[in-house]
């Protein structure tokens, strides 16, 4: 790859590796940075670039290899050393302080104080109101940053970054949850940085959004670099394959068998929100025995909020739900999953397992009731069930009373999908299954559900990966801002229908949705 | 690619591993320590006696560790243990002297059993104010349990207005007598409260182990929002040991009264903080999840080892104090490299297999 003139190297990675407990996230990359350009970097769910970005940015210390900035040798054991040296990040996951205002956050570590070291409010909020005036996303300084929206909030992450001043702003995912008008103020934003000589690393999913704006493209597979070009060399397939490979993503093929009788109904589900609105809005779906439904949308769409909702997670929630077509009346979780009910959380770590405890014991802490008799467990039917679980989804772990922590993402996941399983459910919503698990899990995951949905098990899954829905759904449901905007059957939908539908009710008044 | 995942699974082996399991096994070692130290350098300390003695003494904090270890495994703790002690001491003194006056001319008097089912009951009645505190109200644990050791203390002291209930020998008339059984009464040569206290051990772990209960606890103190998304009750687990700990208050409130044969309404003043000490020094993680009552009751053993043999030595009260501090310190100290250690040998073995 040849180095365009005004393009400089400013930051260059050699030999990177890192390994956390269960799983080497980061293989040997080698990644360049230039100066002036938008450098973009792609891979699936769980390639490593999350990882790769945080030891840029000194969140995370390589396990081994060099960092050179301006082609000296460097080492940040903090985001304050990075910061120092003018790198600044824009977190995937926002790093912000909800019980603190918008422009309390952007100064965060680097007040404005007086001369008698009291912090200087009056021009932390004039000078926060500059920032936000650029994104134009009518943010006020003074507000809390708890009561503002998923996007706004990434908005506001985006404005301390460029607020830092940093030579080298990286961006993760910074377009998740925003708008499609949004995203057009933000790209101005990169332009203008370009303009200034500040070296960008953009990370997306959106392919249409990298070609648009990248110069420089880098390709991470499993924790490895599979391709470093220039952005006007490459076209959307030379992406796609290095991304995934010679082997296509492997989605288990549909068999064709036909769902059967209503097994599962939402009514009218509504959620409020904190902040006022409905989080939730008259959600009302059906769905059949051995039918998978996908629900697309984007970050903040609701669809967890849905999930939460059925599963009797919140009680302020209103609405009815039916299995098999009596009502669940129940209100509490124990009790929905006693009615065949199971759900298989988005944040593995936070919600999905208990990770000082062993795979054996997590994968029946919700059917434990199956293997006692009075009050007492027996324990040669629990590790009956648990030998014949990790049998069944393949969990590779030698042996089943190690500490769940010790293994790696994908077989975290499978953990997860059979402590739903063992609880013998007749609906299972799936809440991101694939994300941070790497290629083999995710195939094994997918052919998991197909194989489930053959066993006449009624499958809700939400994501927001277009290619997931498309390809293992028998119906497509879209939501937005907490609403369905759409209903699909596979044979009808198209990409264009699907992301329109995720768009509705989304961005400022103006609401120009271009796609 | 996909086999990587296959070899990071594979069991964490030897290398480190020798100081890791001297570290795994610090609060036995540190057990053996106290008793071979002692035993040379404080004469008598090994006679049958004093031993008996010492296990008396150790029952009483063992009892409340035990209660605080599932407490604390939940990811909580309880102050208020010391008060329950003082309080249900108290309850059973005013039971056996003072029976209970129905206003109209009539006084019920209850026989010993009674009157320890009802002490047990008013433990365990705090413990469940305790947790519908916590869970109801949606209080910290810490201000909860603060809140009904004030309580329960104040109510000790009102009971008989800052005085002791003396000679609870009680009346052979009303049927009162024999409550001096469980402090002084002995089976098969042991003290009773000895044996209440193995029992009790036994319960504990066995559900800690064998039960859904105690899976559950461990459960709600490693993550509680994965085990509410797994339908565990989890109100009902924080019910469920708040209770236990009050119960347990409650049993050694019955056995100090009955040992001295007189109730005290400032009884148990700081236990919960020996309490606390001896489930720490067991290996029990303050921020919950980790923790077994076999460890809890070894580190029981280890501060009470401690105080008696250095009463035996002659060593000033005062400076018993420092190096009882030392010994928590040092414990979790130790606690913290050993987690440390453990999961840098995991790392780098999978830093090799990767």
């Amino acid at each position: 790859m040849s180095s365009s003139p005004g393009h400089d190297v400013i930051l260059k990675l050699e030999d990177i590796s890192k390994v956390y407990a269960g799983t080497v996230a980061v293989k040997h990359a080698k990644f360049e940075v230039r100066k002036g350009a938008v450098n973009v970097l792609v891979g699936e769910n769980g390639a490593g670039k999350s990882t790769l970005m945080k030891i840029i940015a000194g969140v995370e210390q390589p396990t081994a290899g060099r960092i050179l900035l301006d082609g000296n040798e460097v080492s940040f054991s903090s985001s304050g050393d990075a910061v120092g040296r003018g790198i600044g990040m824009v977190f995937q996951e926002l790093n912000l302080f909800g019980n603190l205002s918008v422009a309390e956050n952007i100064f965060a570590t680097r007040e404005l104080t007086n001369a008698f070291r009291k912090i200087d409010h009056r021009e932390q909020e004039r000078r926060a109101a500059e920032f936000l005036e650029q994104l134009e996303a009518g943010i006020r300084p003074d507000m809390l940053v708890e009561d503002l929206r998923i996007g706004q909030q990434q908005l506001v992450e985006i404005a301390k970054a460029v607020s830092l001043d940093a030579r080298i702003l990286i961006m993760d995912e910074p377009t998740s949850a925003l708008s499609a008008a949004e995203v057009e103020i933000l790209f101005k934003v990169i332009a203008d940085l370009k303009a200034r000589g500040v070296a960008i690393v953009y990370i997306s999913h959106r392919l249409e959004e990298l070609i648009r704006i990248g110069d420089y493209i880098t390709v991470l597979r499993d924790g490895r670099i599979t391709g470093q070009e220039q952005m006007r060399n490459v076209d959307t397939q030379w992406i796609v394959r290095q991304m995934i490979g010679s082997d296509a993503k492997d989605f288990a093929k549909a068999d064709g068998h036909v769902p059967g009788d209503e097994v599962f109904r939402a009514e009218e589900i509504c959620l409020p929100r904190v902040t006022g609105g409905l989080a939730v809005d008259h959600v009302s779906l059906s769905l059949r025995a051995g039918e998978i439904l996908g629900i697309y949308g984007l970050m903040g769409a609701g669809r967890s909020e849905l999930f939460d909702c059925i599963m009797g997670r919140h009680g302020q929630a209103s609405g009815r739900i039916f299995i098999d077509g009596k009502q669940v009346k129940e209100r509490d979780t124990a009790r929905r999953i006693r009615r065949g009910l199971a759900l298989i959380p988005e944040d593995r770590q936070r919600e999905g397992l208990v990770s000082i405890l062993s795979v054996a014991s997590n994968l029946t802490l919700a059917s434990l009731s199956r293997f006692v008799s009075l009050f007492h467990i027996r324990g040669g039917a629990e590790w009956q069930a648990v030998t014949q679980m990790v049998r069944e989804l393949a969990i590779k772990v030698a042996d089943p009373a190690q500490e769940v922590s010790s293994l790696s993402g994908g077989n975290q996941q499978k953990v997860v999908i059979g402590k739903a399983l063992l609880t013998g459910p007749k609906v299972l919503l799936m809440d991101e299954p694939s994300r941070g698990i790497d290629v083999g899990a995710k195939a094994d995951v997918f052919r998991t559900m197909r194989k489930l949905s053959r066993d006449g098990l009624g499958i809700l899954f939400a994501t927001s990966d277009l290619d997931e829905v498309m390809a293992l759904s028998d119906r497509i449901a879209v939501m937005s801002n907490g609403k369905l905007t759409g209903m699909f059957e596979r044979a009808e939908a198209t990409e264009a229908a699907i992301v329109a539908a995720s768009a509705l009710g989304h961005g400022p008044v103006h609401g120009e949705q271009r796609r | 690619m996909t086999d990587i995942p296959a070899k990071a699974a594979a069991p964490p082996t030897s290398s480190g591993s020798v100081l890791l399991t001297l570290m795994k096994l610090r609060t036995f070692i540190a057990l053996i320590a106290v008793l071979v130290f002692f035993s040379i350098a404080a004469p008598n300390f090994l006679s049958a006696a004093n031993l008996i003695l010492m296990a008396k003494h150790v029952a009483l904090n063992a009892f409340l560790a035990m209660g605080m270890t599932f407490v604390i495994i939940t990811g909580g703790i309880d102050l208020s243990v010391g008060s329950i002690v003082g309080l249900c001491g108290m309850v059973a003194g005013y039971l056996v002297l003072n029976g209970i006056d129905l206003q109209f001319g009539y006084t019920v008097y209850f026989n010993v059993v009674e009157i320890a089912l009802i002490t047990l009951g008013v433990g365990i009645l705090i413990g469940a104010v305790n947790g519908l505190l916590i869970t109801r109200l949606n209080v910290a644990p810490f201000i909860a349990t603060l809140g009904t050791l004030y309580v329960a203390r104040g109510l000790a002291l009102l009971s008989s207005d800052g005085r002791t209930f003396p000679n609870l020998v009680g009346k052979p008339d009303l049927g009162t007598t024999g409550f001096g059984y469980l402090g002084a009464g002995r089976l098969l040569g042991l003290p009773v409260s000895i044996w209440i206290l193995m029992m009790v051990a036994l319960g504990a772990a066995y559900l800690a182990r064998y039960t859904p209960l105690g899976r559950h606890i461990f459960a709600v103190g490693g993550n509680e929002r994965a085990a509410r998304i797994s339908g565990v009750r989890v109100n009902m687990v924080k019910m469920f040991v708040y209770m236990f700990s009050g119960f347990c208050a409650a049993i050694v409130g019955l056995i100090i009264s009955s040992e001295l044969m007189a109730s005290h309404p400032a009884t148990g003043e700081s236990f919960e903080l020996n309490a606390i000490a001896a489930a720490v020094l067991g290996g029990t993680s303050m921020s919950g999840g980790r923790g077994t009552i076999g460890g809890t009751i070894v580190g029981a053993f280890v501060i009470g080892i401690l105080s008696d043999g250095l009463v035996m030595m002659g060593v000033s009260s005062f400076w018993q104090m420092v190096i009882k501090g030392l010994v928590i310190i040092v414990a979790v100290v130790v606690d913290q490299a050993q987690r440390r250690l453990q999961s840098r040998v995991t790392l780098m073995q999978m830093a090799k297999a990767g």
